[in-house]
C-alpha cells in the first residue's frame, strides 16, 4: 500500500470544501456493496464513500420484475444492508449525487465532480456504474405509459400505472421482459410479448430452451409474437398516452400500458471521460484493473477476460448478472489491498418467470453439442451444453438437482458424460467424472 | 422482537434481533453475519444461505418444500438432517431461532 499517503478513517472536509475519502465507489449497485463489503472483510481501513444517483439506499434488483412489482415483497426487504451496518463500518452512503466529471491523477487519487456542485476526493477510484435499459427507437416511443424496468424508480412508476390497466404489451422476450410479463398477467392483465428475433432469450439460451419457455409461456395465457416488426406505439385520441403498438403491415395491438425490455446499455461515459480503455464496457484485466492500472471497474459495465476455467485465451466477455457482480467485486477489492487475484469461476444466473425457475451454470459460448433431459410427469426440462465432448453450461427449468451437479462439476473440472446424461432418469451427480 | 443466534463453524455466537415476517436469512445479510452468502436474495436460486437448525427446535419449523430440499443437496457443505436454506425461515413474534452456519457457503 501507499505509505506516503496519510489516511484517515473518517471523512475529512478539505479547505475547499470538497469531501476526501480512501476509496470512493461510484455506484451503489451490487457489485458497489460487494466491494465495500468485501474491503472491509479484508481489513481495509480507509474511509469509503458509495455513491448513487437515486434517492435510495443501495438495494438489490431482481425482485423488481417479479415479486416487488406484484407486490408480495416490501421495498424494505431489498435493502442490502441496515443503516447501522454501514455506520459500524465507516462507509459513508451518498444519495442522489451523479458524477459528471472526474480528475485523475497518474497515482490513482482525484476529485469527481457532481452536477449539483458537490466534490469528492479520494485517493482510489472504483466504477460500479452498471449499466441502463437500451431505449426504443420508434416514432411514438415518448407517449405516456411507455416504460422501463431497471431501477427501483422505474418499478414505482410502473406500479403506479397499472390501475387502469387492461392490456399490457411488452417489447423483448428476454429475461426482464419475461419475467414482467408472468408478473402482469399474474396481476389479471392480457399481456403480449414482441420479440424481434426468432426465438425468446435468444441471447442467453440456446434454442431447445427458447422451445421450451414458447410453448410453457402460451401454455400459461401469455400471446407471444416472434420476429415482430414494430413501426410505432399509437396514441390515444387526442392524448399523449400509448394507446397501442403498431406493427409491420398494420395490425395493432391495444396496450394501455408497454414495456421495454430490449437489453441494456453499460455505462462506459465516466471511463470515455478518464481516457480509460472501454470496448462494450470499461475493459478490464483479470484482476478488475482497467487500462490506468489504478482504477477498478466491476460488474455489469466491466469487458474482462472470460472467467470460466478452460475459456480460450484472449476471449474477451461481459456479464450481466448478480453473480457477477459480488464474485467480480471480491477480485477487485483485493486489487485495492494490493493483492492480485485472478478473476475465475464459473457464472451462474438465474430467471423466475411465473411457476417456471430458470438456472444457467456455465456459459455456452462456442458449444457444439446438446443433450435435452425431459421429465414431462415432474414439469422438470434441462439442457447440456459441450464444446468439445466436455460440458460447459446447463439450462435447467425446475431442475435444481442438474443444475447444481453441472456447477459443481464445472467447478472441479470434472465433465459430465453426455451418452450417460441423456437418460432423464440419470441422477447427474453420479456419473461426474475427473479430467 | 425475535432473536436469531447464529453460532459459525468456529463455535463463536451473534445473536440479532430481527422483525417478525422477516426471514433468517434476510436478518442475518442485512446486519452483516458472515457465513450466509445469499447471493439470490432468498428467491430459492442459490443454496448460499445453508444453515443447520438446532436440532430441538426442528418441529417449530414449516415443512420443506420439493424445491429447497432440492437445492439443498448442492451446498458447499453437504447437507445435514437438520439442514435448511435460511431464506425459507420466517421469524414469528415471541419465537426465537437457533442456527449454525456451515464452513463455507460457495
Amino acid at each position: 500500500m501507499d505509505t506516503t499517503t496519510t489516511t484517515t478513517a473518517v471523512p475529512a472536509e478539505t479547505a475547499d470544501g470538497a469531501v476526501r475519502t480512501g476509496l470512493l465507489i461510484i455506484g451503489a449497485s451490487q457489485s458497489g456493496v460487494q466491494l465495500a463489503v468485501s474491503l472491509r472483510a479484508l481489513g481495509f481501513d480507509e474511509h469509503i464513500t458509495l455513491l448513487g444517483e437515486e434517492d435510495h439506499r443501495p438495494y438489490q434488483r431482481p425482485a423488481l420484475s417479479k415479486e416487488f412489482l406484484q407486490g408480495t415483497v416490501e421495498s424494505e426487504s431489498l435493502i442490502f444492508r441496515s443503516n447501522q451496518y454501514w455506520e459500524d463500518h465507516n462507509v459513508a452512503l451518498v444519495k442522489g449525487e451523479r458524477i459528471e466529471r472526474i480528475d485523475k491523477e497518474a497515482d490513482g487519487s482525484g476529485v469527481a465532480h457532481a452536477a449539483s456542485g458537490a466534490e469528492f476526493r479520494f485517493r482510489r477510484l472504483a466504477l460500479t456504474v452498471g449499466a441502463r435499459a437500451r431505449r426504443l427507437q420508434v416514432p411514438g416511443a415518448d407517449l405516456a405509459g411507455v416504460v422501463y424496468l431497471r431501477n427501483a424508480d422505474d418499478a414505482l412508476a410502473l406500479k403506479a400505472q397499472l390501475g387502469g390497466v387492461q392490456d399490457a404489451v411488452v417489447i423483448g422476450g428476454g429475461f426482464i421482459g419475461l419475467e414482467a410479463a408472468s408478473s402482469l398477467h399474474k396481476m389479471g392483465k392480457n399481456v403480449t410479448v414482441l420479440e424481434y428475433g426468432p426465438r425468446l432469450i435468444g441471447r442467453a439460451v440456446g434454442e431447445e430452451t427458447s422451445e421450451y419457455f414458447l410453448t410453457a409461456h402460451r401454455g400459461r395465457g401469455l400471446d407471444i409474437r416472434l420476429n415482430a416488426r414494430i413501426q410505432e406505439l399509437v396514441p390515444a385520441d387526442g392524448g399523449g398516452r400509448v394507446a397501442g403498438v403498431g406493427l409491420e403491415g398494420g395490425t395493432v395491438v391495444p396496450a394501455q400500458l408497454v414495456l421495454v425490455g430490449i437489453g441494456v446499455v453499460p455505462n462506459t461515459e465516466l471511463g470515455e471521460q478518464l481516457g480509460l480503455e472501454v470496448d462494450n464496457g470499461i475493459v478490464v484485466d483479470r484482476h478488475a484493473l482497467a487500462s490506468d492500472g489504478t482504477t477498478v471497474a466491476v460488474g455489469d459495465v466491466a469487458n474482462m477476460p472470460n472467467p470460466l476455467p478452460g475459456s480460450p485465451e484472449g476471449e474477451r466477455i461481459r456479464l450481466e448478472s448478480v453473480n457477477n457482480a459480488i464474485e467480480h467485486a471480491k477480485v477487485a477489492a483485493y486489487s485495492l489491498m494490493g493483492r492480485r487475484e485472478d478473476y475465475a469461476g464459473i457464472p451462474w444466473f438465474w430467471s423466475n418467470q411465473a411457476d417456471l425457475k430458470l438456472q444457467i451454470a456455465g456459459l455456452t459460448l462456442g458449444y457444439d453439442q446438446t443433450v435435452v433431459r425431459r421429465d414431462e410427469e415432474r414439469g422438470k426440462f434441462s439442457v447440456l451444453y459441450y464444446r468439445g465432448g466436455q460440458i460447459i453450461a446447463a439450462d435447467c427449468v425446475n431442475a435444481p438437482l442438474d443444475f447444481m451437479a453441472v456447477k459443481n462439476a464445472l467447478a472441479k473440472g470434472q465433465n459430465i458424460p453426455a451418452e450417460a446424461a441423456a437418460d432423464p432418469a440419470v441422477v447427474l451427480k453420479t456419473i461426474a467424472t475427473d479430467g | 422482537m425475535p432473536t436469531v443466534h447464529f453460532t459459525d463453524a468456529e463455535g463463536a455466537v451473534r445473536d440479532v434481533e430481527g422483525n417478525p415476517g422477516d426471514s433468517v436469512m434476510e436478518t442475518a445479510v442485512r446486519n452483516g453475519v458472515p457465513g450466509i452468502v445469499a447471493e439470490c436474495g432468498g428467491s430459492l436460486s442459490c443454496a448460499t444461505c445453508h444453515v443447520f437448525v438446532r436440532e430441538d427446535t426442528l418441529d417449530q419449523l414449516p415443512e420443506m418444500e420439493e424445491m429447497e430440499d432440492e437445492m439443498l443437496y448442492g451446498t458447499a457443505v453437504d447437507r445435514e438432517d437438520n439442514s435448511r436454506l435460511s431464506c425459507q425461515l420466517k421469524l414469528c413474534e415471541g419465537q426465537d431461532m437457533y442456527v449454525s452456519t456451515p464452513e463455507t457457503q460457495v
